[in-house]
């Protein structure tokens, strides 16, 4: 029964997952693109916003991009790097303990101003409510695991993670087996973090796909739309009345 | 030379009686839904004052705009590219709602539905962000409507900077006058220029700036980006919106709707050629008297043949050409040079221009004694001093004002000696720099302003851009995927509920 869960949660569901998130995206995008947005709540409350938004932000980057740099290189390349196993498990743990802290921190701020503050409240939607409180739990979770990391420092574990997830997009059958023996908070934590793909094209976190950084190679500052040049002008159109 | 057209317009501050009826249809067209109440894409302050939302024109505390560097060059007061996405996650430049106002109905159905009591029934305030109901409200978009309010708050404008603001507290000394405002659609628009996304653009073809809502991230710089803050969040769908000068109606040759229902007639539409290759050099002029002179530069003489000749080349149509020739707001700015731009020390180059107002004399028992130059009397001795009008259009330099106001009473006083006297005193015109001629078309277009005279606008050629049959059966103005809401609400990307996106047929609202 056991085998068949761990089948279905590491071998199936990340399939699913990785599917809707792709799909999903695309068809808003392309469909819906009045709803695409970053949803800002800043314009009702100041207040708790600007520190726990920049905390949380600033948190999550280096937290997501140590997971997909850390979970996505190849084994080898750290090998040919030199970097032991037990060295990069504890630049996680230092690293992603320190940012997933900064992080929590932001998201809690967040969290209290998005239930508690009387206007956030009334227009939060309920996924509005669902992306905070699941990315909490994530973050939370994802600390969590660091004391259970502590227990054994020679990085095994890790690179049996590493090979999961490089497994899933390399569809390696036996993806689900390389984490069927993790510690359980590991577990809750992959299956959260598919989750949030799941929801992702659904919530305001598309706006992660939209970052501007385009905005800095945009020639100057202005931005001019012309229509296609006219193909005749004489005689064309109508004068004002006089 | 790179000539564009653009669609100029000028307010007569002179006529505004201040009823508002502009900001009324403007918001019964564009802004009454959810996410929007507190916004007025069109509205009417009294100066002095503090505006809305308040301070607006304190670049210190809201950083709009664009800052000339030593190099020369500008950049968005707000930071360069880097720093304004630095800001993405928390925008400290961003006003709350509160700096406008906190959006609120009345509970009118209590009116109706209320049990025998012994005091009558009313209608409390209720918040339309929380549903809760507000004890006191505290601030609209016409707050200080004739100078309502304490004068220490009103004092704040920043239009006093130079006289001694005090002394126009007290009874004796206060003035006013009335400031509608609306998008600037400048030529150098410091929203465009401060949006990550690139949604906000100026089109070429007329000028108008707006913003591409399925481009808008939300990310929320234009708030602050714009000196005149005339980008509105729109806290329910997530998305900046602004004045689109009525882009549909200026398409078809017709007035904004502001300026349609002008009740005192006071708003002028036209075209203006200008060069935009001079924008950059004209907005990064040190000295920031001279931006009101440089933005006259920018603008082209429409009956110049090289003019005509370049504007071909570029691609102008004759009909925009010919009504650049006509135009009200050329007559106003340049010709007569009694049209001035809105805080052209922002640098955004702005498009709406205003007419200063006149104002009755210092003192009615001063009358006998007042400074009487010819049959005109001295600018200086009006109510309003000339120094803060000054601040308010040409970025402090009084001259030009004194001028304007000059011509405009010369205007009144030749035409009295026309009709009263009936004998013409050309002496009056001469004096200002005008002849006869130009004062009876000043009159014309300023006292009588007609219907055709003040609205010179000619069609958009869409006819040449687009293929109609690509558009037939689509909907003409919609968001999103063609006024398809689905069945669910919200839809299942978190769509805003909107009350309504599909038009009903009779069959179906009879059923």
């Amino acid at each position: 029964m056991a085998g068949y869960l761990d089948t279905l949660v590491f071998g199936i569901y990340p399939y699913v997952a990785l599917a809707v998130l792709v799909v999903g995206s695309v068809v808003r995008y392309d469909r819906e693109p009045y709803t695409w947005r970053s949803g800002s709540s800043q314009l009702l409350r100041r207040r708790q916003l600007i520190a726990g938004s920049v905390l949380f932000h600033a948190g999550v980057l280096v937290v997501f991009v140590g997971h997909l740099v850390g979970l996505l290189t190849p084994i080898g390349i750290f090998e040919a790097l030199g970097v032991t196993h037990g060295f990069k498990q504890l630049m996680a743990i230092v690293v992603g303990g320190m940012a997933g802290a900064v992080a929590l921190v932001g998201a809690t701020m967040l969290a209290h101003r998005r239930f508690f503050d009387a206007r956030v409240r009334a227009q939060s939607s309920f996924s509005d409510n669902l992306v905070i409180a699941i990315l909490w739990v994530q973050l939370a979770l994802g600390l969590l695991t660091i004391p259970v990391s502590l227990g054994h420092l020679d990085g095994a574990e890790m690179v049996r993670l590493m090979a999961w997830a490089q497994g899933i997009f390399t569809f390696d059958p036996d993806a689900a087996s390389y984490v069927a023996g993790a510690h359980p908070i590991f577990k809750l934590h992959l299956f959260l973090g598919l989750t949030i793909f799941v929801i992702f094209p659904f919530t305001r976190l598309v706006h992660m796909l939209s970052v501007p950084i385009r905005y800095l190679w945009r020639p100057g500052y202005q931005v001019v739309r012309s229509r296609p040049a006219p193909r005749s002008r004489a005689g064309r159109g109508s004068s004002p009345a006089r | 030379m790179k000539i564009r057209a653009q669609i100029g317009k000028v307010l007569n501050l002179d006529k505004c009686i201040g009823c508002h009826t502009c900001s009324v249809t403007c918001k019964n067209v564009w802004t009454n839904r959810e996410g929007m109440e507190y916004a007025w894409f069109n509205n009417v302050e009294t100066k002095p004052g503090t505006g809305y939302p308040d301070d607006w024109e304190d670049q210190e505390r809201w950083n709009g705009g664009w800052k000339r560097t030593r190099s020369g060059k500008i950049k968005p007061k707000m930071g360069g590219k880097l720093a304004v996405l630095a800001k993405l996650f928390g925008n400290p430049d961003l006003p709350q709602i509160d700096d406008y106002y906190e959006p609120f109905t009345f509970d009118y159905e209590h009116l109706q539905r209320a049990p025998e009591s012994g005091a009558s029934p009313t209608a409390r305030p209720r918040s339309l962000l929380t549903g809760e109901r507000m004890e006191k409200i505290e601030g609209g978009p016409n707050w200080e409507e004739i100078l309502g309010g304490e004068f220490s708050k009103r004092s704040r404008d920043t239009n006093f900077d130079g006289l001694q603001r005090e002394i126009y507290g007290e009874f004796k000394n206060t003035f006013m006058m009335y400031l509608p405002r609306l998008c600037e659609h400048c030529l150098n628009p410091s929203c465009a220029a401060a949006c990550p996304s690139g949604a906000i653009y100026k089109r070429e073809e007329d000028g108008i700036v707006l913003i591409d809502q399925e481009k808008c991230r939300g990310w929320r710089m234009c708030v602050s980006g714009c000196p005149y803050k005339k980008i509105y969040f729109n806290w329910s769908s997530g998305k900046s919106e602004k004045c689109t000068f009525c882009y549909p109606r200026i398409e078809s040759g017709q007035p904004t709707v502001c300026s349609e229902t002008c009740v005192g007639r006071i708003r002028y539409l036209g075209v203006i050629l200008y060069d935009a290759d001079r924008i950059e050099t004209a907005a990064s002029v040190e000295d920031v008297t001279r931006l009101y002179h440089e933005q006259l530069d920018v603008f082209l003489d429409p009956t110049n043949p090289a003019v005509i000749e370049q504007a071909r080349r570029d691609g102008i149509p004759d009909a925009w050409i010919e009504a650049a020739a006509r135009s009200p707001v050329y007559r106003l700015a340049m010709d007569w040079r009694v049209a001035f731009p809105l805080h052209p020390e922002f640098r955004t180059l702005p498009m709406v221009w205003y007419v200063p107002p006149l104002s009755p004399l210092q003192s009615a028992a001063e009358a006998g004694m007042i400074e009487m130059d010819g049959a005109v009397p001295d600018v200086r001795s009006l109510r309003i001093p000339v120094r803060y009008l000054a601040n308010l259009l040409t970025a402090g330099e009084e001259e030009p004002v004194v001028r304007a106001l000059e011509r405009m009473l010369a205007m009144r006083a030749y035409m009295r000696s026309k009709t009263v006297e009936e004998a013409a005193d050309e002496e009056i015109a001469r004096r200002v720099g005008l002849t006869g001629p130009q004062i009876e078309d000043m009159y014309r277009l300023m006292a009588l302003a007609r219907y055709e005279d003040r609205f010179v606008i000619p069609t958009t050629h869409r006819e040449t851009a687009e293929d109609a049959y690509d558009l037939q059966g689509s909907c003409g103005f919609s968001f999103g995927n063609e006024g398809s809401g689905g069945s669910s609400r919200p839809n299942l990307f978190g769509s805003p509920r909107r009350r309504s996106v599909t038009v009903r047929t009779p069959t179906e609202f009879i059923r």
